[in-house]
């Protein structure tokens, strides 16, 4: 016998809260989702391994990586940061759109009076905050072996200024992670696509850049986040705008090199970096907004 | 206002293909319309279409007379939607699920603590509430997303063959859930290919197939219409009946067609009329204490004209 109450309880209607209160609220909810995520005790494993290494590293050779300040941060967060960035906007960017279609959580999601672009954006934000997380671990490590070496107070003003352009850098990254994952319904794609383009595709295209047109590669972001490590190094001219040198060696009684090294500035590599964004996002949503969950 | 859903010159192709071709359909006031149709008749479509999932190729959806392809937050507001058993993140737990739920619908938060342990107590959840929905089996997720479309009170619910991975208590427990909706005045837009569930609990219903909708109407009318004007009711007895009642005192009540006896306890009358003629048929056979334990409309009756419709297209 059916018991369920079924009480027929009244039509109490609910006011439906304003887009910015929807994506704040999605942004906790999938925040929290990430959290309890195996995913996320995955990458905090990841992140405590590099650490650990790092720190063992530092401590057997020491020498030159902690011969100052600038060469021990410039090696750890310099080296360390953006290879960090593309994993965790892999692990919780990659899927975050596709994952919808392809687990069928979306039309848990889309039965809701909520528009794509809330659930597009508190996505993404929630996916910039789990992996901020772990950046912020990192740097916990990168602080605590900066400490022992160097004094609690001996922190380049460099290091806030990279900070901040591995947080543009990480929201670029994720841009470009939910642009593929819109693009596609299988989740595989997405996290593959992004591994494989930010961790050798763009480095190969920036060399074909510089190598066969000879111009300043400014449309390629891995040109950009050289700016994250290059800020620690006192030899790199890299200033606001950038820098172009140009080196002449004689090989040779008549055979010459010309060498030239293009150099991306901070504020170039910003500029860079929020290109990549807000082209990513628009094409993002673009695409959300026309996907079917057929 | 009576809630209301209205689906106007729906049409959607995929390349040559046409899924849906123009439906017209509103619905409106508290009942249950069930919406019937073979594999690949354009159900599924039509519900996502009503609920912006998919993208109407012509024609618009309304949900309480607001337009879901111009404004979809404001349309969904007052429904209450399951389509194709969604799953539910893994890591969440049903009482999470639901919270997020409320609290994108804007469930003031004094009420949702009471309002989530109501539609889980609709659904028989309250036990795994703090339970990760990722363990549940199919059944314990479609009681949930049952949940999570009742937790906000919606005026309009839109169903997709909720009985979807459910064993029979928990049809049973859909159908009891349904008719206390139907109670309170809302209306459900249910998708099924239960017609058993759809007689038990529906007072109109759509048929549709390869896209077209064939007929709209009430299940009395529907039955009458289709069935040489006569419409059918079950009656099923406690105890075996009397040979003589069957075509004697039963068979010459007015309006009766035919009476057939479908086991010695149970037979079918066949008669012409509405719902009041029904009404008081099964007054007068309660009258001659037979033992008339229940009364019902005929499912088979209604498989009967599925069917003849379905294959009228073939």
């Amino acid at each position: 016998m059916a018991t369920a109450t079924g009480a027929g309880l009244p039509i109490r209607p609910v006011s439906t809260p304003d887009t910015f209160q929807q994506i704040t609220k999605l942004t906790r909810y999938q925040l929290y989702e990430y959290v309890r995520s195996r995913r996320f005790v995955a990458m905090l494993g990841i992140v405590a391994i590099i650490g650990a290494i790092m720190t063992a590293l530092v401590g057997h050779y020491r020498g030159g990586l902690v011969s100052s300040n600038l060469a021990f941060y410039g090696s750890f967060w310099g080296g360390g940061a953006a290879f960090l960035v593309v994993l965790a906007a892999v692990i919780f960017g990659g899927d975050a759109i596709a994952g919808e279609f392809q687990n069928k959580t979306g039309y848990f999601l889309m039965g809701l009076p909520v528009r794509r672009t809330t659930i597009y954006v508190g996505k993404f934000f929630a996916a910039f905050l789990a992996s901020v997380a772990m950046l912020g671990l990192y740097l916990l490590i990168l602080l605590g072996n900066g400490a022992f070496y160097f004094g609690a107070g001996a922190l380049p003003w460099q290091l806030p200024v990279s900070l901040l352009i591995t947080l543009v850098y990480l929201a670029a990254v994720l841009g470009t992670t939910f642009l593929f994952s819109s693009l596609f319904k299988t989740s595989a794609y997405g996290f593959a696509l992004t591994a494989v383009l930010f961790l050798i595709g763009f480095t190969i295209l920036q060399a074909l850049v510089v190598d066969l047109v000879h111009i300043e590669p400014w449309m390629v972001i891995s040109y950009a986040n050289s700016s994250i490590g290059n800020i620690f190094n006192p030899t790199v001219n890299w200033g606001l705008f950038g820098n172009i040198t140009t080196t002449t060696t004689q090989v040779g009684r008549h055979s010459f090199v010309t060498v030239t090294t293009y150099t991306a500035g901070i504020a170039e590599s910003i500029v860079i970096m929020l290109g990549y964004l807000i082209v990513t996002a628009v094409g993002g949503l673009y695409l959300f907004e026309r996907e079917e969950f057929t | 206002m009576p809630p209301s859903l209205e689906m106007r010159n729906l049409t959607k192709q995929y390349g040559t293909f046409t899924a849906l071709n123009a439906l017209n359909l509103k619905l409106d006031g508290g009942k249950c319309v069930g919406f019937l149709g073979p594999n690949g008749a354009g159900k599924t479509t039509t519900l996502k279409m009503l609920t912006d999932m998919i993208f109407p190729t012509q024609g618009e959806c309304f949900i309480n007379g607001i337009s879901v392809q111009q404004d979809r937050k404001r349309a969904l507001a007052e429904a209450g939607v399951l389509i194709e058993s969604p799953e539910i993140y893994p890591s969440l737990t049903p009482n999470q699920a639901l919270e997020m739920v409320a609290d994108l619908r804007g469930v003031p938060a004094a009420e949702r603590k009471d309002r989530i342990r109501s539609a889980l107590e609709e659904v028989k959840m309250v036990d795994w509430a703090d339970k990760r929905v990722g363990r549940f089996s199919k059944g314990m997720k479609q009681r949930i997303n049952i949940a999570a479309a009742l937790v906000h009170d919606p005026s309009v619910v839109v169903l997709d063959e909720p009985s979807t991975g459910l064993d029979p208590r928990g049809m049973a427990e859909v159908r009891a859930i349904i008719r206390g909706l139907k109670k309170s005045q809302r209306l459900i837009f249910m998708s099924s290919h239960i017609l058993s569930e759809v007689v038990d609990v529906c007072d109109d219903v759509a048929l549709i197939d390869r896209g077209k909708l064939l007929f709209y109407d009430t299940l009395a009318n529907v039955t009458s219409r289709f069935s040489d004007g006569h419409s059918s009711i079950d009656l099923s007895f406690a105890r075996a009946i009397p040979p003589d009642a069957v075509q004697g005192r039963i068979g010459t009540l007015p309006g009766i067609g035919s009476v057939t006896l479908l086991d010695p306890r149970r037979l079918r009358i066949k008669y012409t009329g509405g719902i009041e003629t029904q009404e008081r048929l099964v007054e007068s056979v309660a009258q001659m204490h037979l033992g008339l334990v229940s009364a019902g409309e005929s499912e088979s009756a209604l498989e009967e004209i599925y069917l003849s419709q379905i294959s009228r297209g073939d």
